[in-house]
């Protein structure tokens, strides 16, 4: 029999409908490689009969001949950022170490509903603050990649860095991510699997634990554009309980997926073309250009001029809301409490706050504290709102010209451990390419595209126009077929 | 703009996280870095641009005013409110005194 486990979403679920095998093998499966994996740091807990009790409800509703879900059968990892009943819910923190929802996040339910189950909830950056996922309380994660000839620990990307690794290591066949500023794109082009961002407002925000309220979106991380065209399809839809959620039907994307480009027109920004770049991914971008173009796309140049001055505004806009959001954290209604003796109630905040929060989290909530200050806020705050409005004209600019566009993911592959830590700033440039689309609220996608001469995968990214994901799925199937990306990481763990 | 030890003590006493000289030394520089960067915005024309409000253009909804309109975000969950709460009391958060 087939290792169930290096299937992915679209072939448990098939396989199950058809009674190829039941979705308690698949849970089984999937259970004991998570066992297995521990060394990857990428769960915080596992939840191995949460999988089996969805699978077998699968089982037992395809016995009484009942009709199936989108996710049926599929065991998939959440990230520790979505609220799931009665599992703990940390957003890798220790201030909500303990914490254990009453409730479920609506992304999660869905996919519930969607007959996926659980395997368990998923590491990731501190408060989905990093690029690495070297900030989270309960460590590091590894990616299952390895630098040829290197037996150093290589980061899976961040801040979904659990759920990359995952994926990549098949021990999950899916997981969610969520986006903040890349938290999706970027480890998945570090992992060679895919993940895609839909336009914000898709995915209720309902359940998810804030970081930058205006651009977090949740999407799918698989290893096919068509898991995820699936599995965004299973998380997506309207939900009155978030106030920013869109009030507009979810297209069938796996249905409409089709890699024929003719017609379509493929922007390629030219202010994408960045100083410190590695050559293997601008020759990798090239090689995308022309796939695309044997898809039957025209290939046209579009400029974005406002995109360096992306990710200085994000560096503004996300810590502002990130200090307004993480302010709950207060030590008496959830989470962490540090009373030192005979201290009041602000000393009690103060104190829980510096024993609970890490040092990029306090970092972030320190520069927006001070950016949203009296006599600070306009120049900083405002000013980046304003560049915001302007890199979005520069997008609504660019798609007058063309139906997607074509980017590198990232300006480097995946790094070591422990190698970017010197500067905060180094990390944050990681994010420089897929930072735009987050502030400009538009379906952003990563496919892998091929491994450089260390033997480790680089991504490419699609940006499509707002509600557009079936154009960023079909250019990606487009990239997907002619890639033809099957190396996959050597099993060490 | 840059700071100082004496601004982050203050940066820091507004978001009520305690920090002591050390922390507060080894953060002035990691700030300054981050703030001298994102002053490059400086350089941009924004003459006559509006501040983003919403990214994806989006009207507030109102819903039917009626209790417990959504069952999983109406009253009557006084239990589940405190579960977490790590010093729950007679049905209140417990906090210490406030008032001397």
């Amino acid at each position: 029999m087939t290792d169930l486990t290096s299937l992915g979403v679209k072939d448990i679920r098939d396989g199950v409908a058809k009674g190829d095998f039941t979705a308690r093998e698949v849970a089984e499966s999937f259970n004991a490689a998570v066992a297995e994996a521990a060394s990857l740091n990428a769960f915080i807990v596992t939840t191995p009969d949460h999988a089996l009790a969805a699978a077998d409800k699968v089982d037992a509703a395809r016995a009484a001949g009942e009709t199936l879900g989108k996710m049926a059968g599929v065991p998939i990892g959440m990230k520790d950022l979505f609220a799931t009943h009665g599992v703990q819910t940390t957003a890798a923190s220790h201030i909500l170490e303990g914490f254990t929802p009453r409730y479920e996040s609506t992304v999660s339910q869905k996919l519930w509903d969607a007959g996926a189950g659980m395997l368990g909830k998923l590491n990731l950056d501190q408060f989905a603050m990093g690029s690495s996922n070297e900030t989270s309380y309960f460590g590091n994660v590894t990616s299952p990649w390895k630098k040829a000839g290197s037996n150093a620990a290589m980061s899976p990307g961040g801040s979904s860095g659990g759920s990359s690794a995952a994926v990549a290591a098949r021990i999950a066949p899916a997981a969610t991510g969520t986006d903040t500023g890349g938290s999706i794109r970027q480890p998945a082009a570090f992992t060679g699997i895919c993940g895609i961002k839909p336009t914000y407002g898709r995915c209720s925000r309902w359940g998810i634990v804030a970081f930058a309220s205006s651009l977090d979106q949740a999407g799918p991380m698989a290893r096919s554009v068509e898991d995820c065209a699936i599995m965004l399809g299973a998380m997506a839809g309207f939900d009155p309980k978030d106030a920013t959620s869109l009030q507009m039907d979810v297209p069938d994307w796996e249905a409409a997926l089709s890699s024929d480009l003719r017609g379509k027109k493929v922007g390629i920004p030219r202010e994408y073309r960045m100083e410190g770049t590695d050559q293997a991914i601008l020759d990798s971008w090239e090689q995308g250009k022309a796939w695309l173009k044997d898809a039957g796309a025209e290939i046209v140049d579009v400029s974005l001029p406002h995109t360096k001055y992306a990710l200085p505004a994000y560096y503004i806009v996300a810590p502002a809301e990130a200090s307004s959001n993480l302010a709950r954290y207060d030590g008496v209604r959830y989470g962490l409490r540090d009373l030192p003796d005979g201290v009041g109630l602000q000393d009690m905040y103060a104190a829980t706050r510096a024993a609970g929060f890490g040092d990029e989290v306090k970092r972030r909530i320190l520069i927006g504290t001070y950016v949203l200050s009296a006599g600070f806020y306009d120049a900083y705050y405002t000013q980046a709102q304003k560049v915001r409005a302007l890199v979005a004209r520069d997008f609504a600019r660019a798609f007058e010209e063309c139906d997607v566009i074509l980017a590198p993911t990232t300006p480097t592959a995946s790094f070591p451990l422990g190698s970017m830590n010197e500067d905060p700033l180094t990390m944050y440039l990681n994010d420089v390419f897929a930072v735009p689309a987050s502030l400009a609220g538009l379906p952003a996608m990563s496919v892998p595209a091929t491994i450089n001469a260390d033997g480790l995968p680089l991504g490419l990214q699609l940006v499509g126009r707002p509600f557009d994901e079936q154009g960023v799925l079909n250019a990606g199937l487009a990239i997907q077929q002619r890639a033809g990306f099957t190396a996959k990481p050597e099993k060490w763990w | 703009m840059s700071v100082d030890k004496a601004t982050v003590a203050k940066i820091a006493s507004l978001a009520r996280i305690r920090m002591d000289d050390a922390a507060l030394e080894q953060m002035v520089p990691e700030l300054n870095g981050i703030l001298q960067w994102v002053e490059q915005l400086g350089e941009v024309d924004v003459t006559g641009i509006e501040p983003m409000a919403a990214v994806i253009p989006n009207t507030l909804r109102l819903r039917d005013d009626v209790v417990d309109a959504d069952p999983l975000t109406g009253g009557g969950k006084r239990d589940d409110v405190l579960a977490n709460a790590p010093a729950a009391e007679h049905g209140f958060f417990g906090v210490p005194k406030v008032i001397e």
